[in-house]
């Protein structure tokens, strides 16, 4: 069965097209967040990081942890890094330079662990096995272990969930009324200063 | 690079290449924890770190750990990568407000600026 068997081979190197296009986006905008000096560019690098990374989720055949990853990542965390971003910045273009010696350390640091994981990926043997595409609908299968094998970390996620929205609003806004009050106490004290020295 | 080349040769995308990407996308954030200053820069650090180990979790439960010994097809890889998503999301909220809470209080996100406890 020629025309088959050259069938399968325009899959896999459709795949391997693919795999390359969202390995050289997610990796290419990963070196993006590294090396950019502002933090809105970097913010945007990582946004092509994780749709790459998404990509990638579609080609090992995980379909619903991609719609995950653009879902709650891109939707959701990057949003409010976004947000955190504006938030924090009084000109958006505002950037700390790391220094000199600090940047050689950390190169030098990264590059051996980089080699000795590769070298460790390279002589490891994992055993892989052999690939199941005959499976329809692996989104009914997630559903099922999430709410059998998993049910109890996954009420547990949605009390952390809980707690940290209640714990955040907290930390975010309960300090503005101590800051008022300090605020007072200081110009207190500076307008008693004041008519101590006149 | 000569590390690396045959796996790039390779046209069969298989568990190392995914192993290998994920393993640059870690060093990235590394290196943006180590190197950046604005404590931002840093929470977009971890998150590459989170992805990294994200795509190992899935490309090892793909292509090493389809099955269980009696040959049902297993997803827990998948489902330790929507663990890891929904807690990501979770340490992003946090590591924010305790930043605009940093920022209130020091009127920077510049993390070396804190150093109020240093002796």
């Amino acid at each position: 069965m020629p025309a088959i068997l050259a069938l399968a081979i325009d899959a896999q190197t459709v795949a391997a097209a693919l795999f390359y296009l969202f390995a050289g986006i997610a990796g290419a905008s990963a070196l993006g967040v590294v090396l950019s000096r502002n933090i809105v560019r970097t913010a945007v690098c990582l946004l092509f990081t994780l749709v790459g990374v998404a990509g990638l989720y579609f080609l090992l055949e995980a379909e619903f942890l991609a719609a995950v990853q653009l879902v709650i990542y891109v939707g959701g965390t990057l949003i409010l890094i976004i947000f955190g971003v504006m938030l924090t910045s009084k000109s958006p273009f505002s950037h700390f330079e790391p220094k000199a010696g600090e940047v050689v350390v950390a190169i030098a640091a990264c590059a051996v662990l980089f080699s000795a994981m590769i070298m460790a990926i390279r002589s490891a043997d994992f055993r892989p096995q052999s690939l199941d595409t005959t499976q329809k609908y692996p989104v009914v299968a997630l559903g099922q272990a999430l709410l059998g094998d998993y049910l109890v970390p996954f009420e547990l996620a949605s009390v952390v969930l809980l707690v940290v929205m209640i714990g955040a609003a907290y930390l975010a806004k309960g300090r503005k009324r101590d800051d008022k009050r300090a605020v007072a106490r200081g110009a207190a004290t500076l307008s008693q200063k004041a008519r101590q020295w006149s | 690079m000569e590390l690396i080349l045959p796996i790039a040769t390779n046209p069969i995308i298989g568990l190392n290449h995914y192993l290998v990407l994920a393993a640059f996308i870690f060093v990235c954030g590394l290196l943006s924890m180590m190197l950046k200053r604005n404590a931002i820069g840093i929470l977009m650090g971890v998150e590459l770190i989170l992805n990294a180990a994200n795509i190992n979790l899935v490309a090892f439960n793909r292509f090493a750990h389809a099955y269980s010994p009696d040959q049902r097809p297993m997803l827990d890889g998948q489902i330790f990568a929507i663990f890891v998503i929904v807690l990501a999301a979770a340490e992003a909220a946090v590591a924010l407000a305790i930043f605009l809470n940093y920022y209130n209080n020091f009127n920077t996100i510049d993390v070396e600026r804190a150093q109020t406890l240093k002796g």
